[in-house]
């Protein structure tokens, strides 16, 4: 029924995020891309999946995680850290980039499982304060946490890395609050755009499914959605580790654009939650068009707009309220749909003439 | 129905059902059978605790002592989902639609559980999901045909004028293919057309959908005009039940609604 219309709708993102890949692409060939550009491609595409995935939580569970960059965090340490252990064993980096995404994104799927079976039992601003301590807990977590590897296997310590008593073939991964370093840097714009066009695929089809409607069904109404026998927890749970899933895979994403992985309040702090909880509510509740579009142009245009110094942050400010106001107020929503009924008026009426 | 054959077990059979809130007794042994087939009324002056009631047969809440034998099987105690899949659907007093889903998935969600593909199934697209979707399509348009609701099938929800947001709710009652039908006042809020066209739509429900039906309502005209038998509660106790004109010219009725 619905189907053609949801096709097209889906087939407009795909197309979008291929566009955008072939422009970059375009430029980069002829020589147009500037390094400051290049180097935000990674972290455009890891913020488009996180966005993408934490509106599977707030706009199609309809519940406020202000935790995903803990989720974030998970993935990108087991990511770093499996590719660091396989070095001798699997000299492929490809390969072993490859199984890092997917041990990244089971990790923090496992701990959205886990962290949500408690915390999705609360409601609105509690849920969202518990989000936000599991994400620093999990944050302070790993910076205090040292594992190494010597001949006799793995060993770990919350101490320091001497406290572990390795023997002298001993090797400290995780070094604290230093990280892991020397993850090979192999997280490239073709993969962040190949991963995010999977976070598409998972989280489209997935809101245009059977349970999809379950979860959309419980954020609308949790008490009609019992009443005809939709198992609340499970698909609350599914949803919500779907998206820790999906936040890991971009964390891992990130380790490997980087040599240094810390767990610092920039990378996984509160504020980068709040920051991906921006451009979910600027695309707009449960758009994931418009998730990728906040996404891309708010982390590109403070970047973009360097050269103007002082301007940058009004100018960053504005383009903020301008969004709010095209998504969100009604009125601007009633201009759009008149606007695209013309055109599309205009269409079939090009149609008939012919 | 037959009357005159071996007496069939009834669809629903509630024996000394009490909850109390607090120190108050919300319902005290409440006690009914209900045929098959039967278009039963519970009323009662407000407060009386007949939405109470409902909460119990669907599990919303727990009883603190009696038995719920639906088509003799207990389901006391059970959880609502549980509830729901052993048959019993129902809709709210004030209207709970899945506002934001269109109306063709309000229908299609409550057929969650007739109608399967799994989660990955879905994710993948594979062929059984477009085998079950198009089946829950042909099923919901079907139901929706019979609340004249198929024209609108693309409308969200909550854009649906106030009488076809109450059918909606009942066409998604249906959906979940229930034996037992609990309305809680479905004829709350309409204008006396409305109203005499949901009563032609629930006693059509009951012939084509061989359903029973048990409803809540305060509209008198709805009551006496379909419902079979009633039972009437005033402050959580059984006042009277019986045939309906028998019960609606009982005086204790009369006066538990207008007082003395």
């Amino acid at each position: 029924m619905d189907a053609k219309r949801i096709r097209i709708q889906n087939g407009i993102t795909y197309g979008m995020v291929i566009a955008f890949w072939a422009v970059i692409q375009i430029m980069d060939k002829t020589g147009n891309l500037s390094s400051l550009l290049k180097g935000l491609l990674v972290p455009l595409c890891m913020y488009a999946i996180l966005a993408v995935s934490l509106n599977l939580t707030v706009g199609i569970l309809g519940e406020l995680s202000l935790g995903h960059a803990g989720f974030m965090c998970l993935g990108a340490f087991s990511g770093a850290f499996f590719t660091n252990c396989m070095e001798t064993a699997m000299p492929s980096v490809g390969l072993r980039f490859f199984l890092a995404l997917i041990l990244g994104a089971a990790v923090a799927g496992v701990f959205g499982l886990l962290i949500g079976i408690p915390v999705l039992r609360l409601k609105g601003d509690y849920l969202a304060i518990v989000t936000l301590a599991f994400g620093e807990i999990i944050k302070n977590l790993i910076n205090v946490m040292y594992i190494g590897r010597d001949a006799s296997g793995f060993h770990f310590s919350n101490k320091d890395a001497l406290s572990m008593g390795m023997d002298e073939t001993g090797v400290v991964i995780v070094k604290g609050a230093q990280g892991i370093t020397g993850t090979p840097r192999a997280a490239t714009f073709t993969i962040g755009i190949l991963l995010l066009l999977l976070t598409l695929f998972i989280v489209l089809n997935l809101m245009h499914s059977r349970t999809g409607r379950a979860i959309m069904s419980i954020r609308d109404n949790r008490i009609a959605a019992e009443s005809i026998g939709i198992n609340i927890t499970k698909y609350k749970l599914m949803a919500f580790s779907v998206s820790a899933a999906l936040a890991g895979m971009a964390g891992v994403l990130y380790a490997h654009s980087l040599s240094t992985l810390q767990a610092t309040s920039n990378n996984f702090g509160y504020n980068k939650s709040i920051l991906i909880l921006v451009f979910v509510v600027l695309g707009g509740l449960g758009n994931m068009r418009g998730s990728i579009i906040a996404a891309v142009v708010l982390t590109a245009l403070p970047e973009m707009l360097r050269g103007l110094n002082d301007y940058r942050m009004l100018i960053y400010a504005v383009v903020l309220i301008i969004m709010t106001i095209f998504n969100s107020s009604p009125k601007a929503i009633e201009m759009r749909s008149v606007v695209m009924d013309k055109i599309r008026h205009r269409k079939t009426a090009g149609k008939e003439a012919a | 129905m037959a009357t005159s054959e071996v007496k069939n077990t009834p669809m629903l059979e509630v024996k000394n059902l009490s909850i109390s809130f607090g120190g108050l007794k919300a319902v005290d042994s409440f006690n009914v059978v209900i045929e098959k087939g039967q278009l039963y009324g519970l009323i009662g002056p407000n407060g009386a605790g007949k939405t109470t009631v409902f909460n119990l047969l669907t599990g919303v809440y727990k009883p603190n002592t009696g038995t719920i034998l639906l088509d003799g099987e207990n389901i006391t105690g059970r959880k609502t989902i549980e509830i729901n899949q052993d048959g019993i659907a129902r809709t709210f007093q004030n209207i709970r639609l899945f506002k934001e889903l269109s109306v063709l998935d309000n229908v299609k969600t409550a057929l969650h559980n007739h109608h399967r593909y799994s989660t990955l199934e879905g994710i993948l697209r594979l062929p059984k999901f477009y085998k079950v979707e198009k089946e829950m399509d042909a099923r919901a348009l079907e139901l929706l045909k019979v609340f004249d609701l198929d024209q609108q099938w693309n409308y969200k929800a909550s854009n649906l004028p106030y009488g076809k947001q109450r059918k909606l709710e009942i066409a998604r009652a249906l959906a979940t293919d229930p034996k037992l039908l609990l309305l809680d006042e479905p004829a709350a809020g309409m204008n006396p057309n409305e109203t005499a066209e949901l009563m032609e739509t629930i006693r059509f429900v009951r012939d084509e959908f061989d359903m029973t039906i048990l409803l809540i309502e305060h509209d008198m005209k709805l009551v006496s005009g379909i419902c079979e038998k009633l039972t009437v509660l005033n402050f959580g106790q059984v006042l009277t039940q019986g045939d309906t004109s028998d019960v609606l010219n009982d005086k204790r009725v009369i006066t538990a609604y207008l007082g003395e």
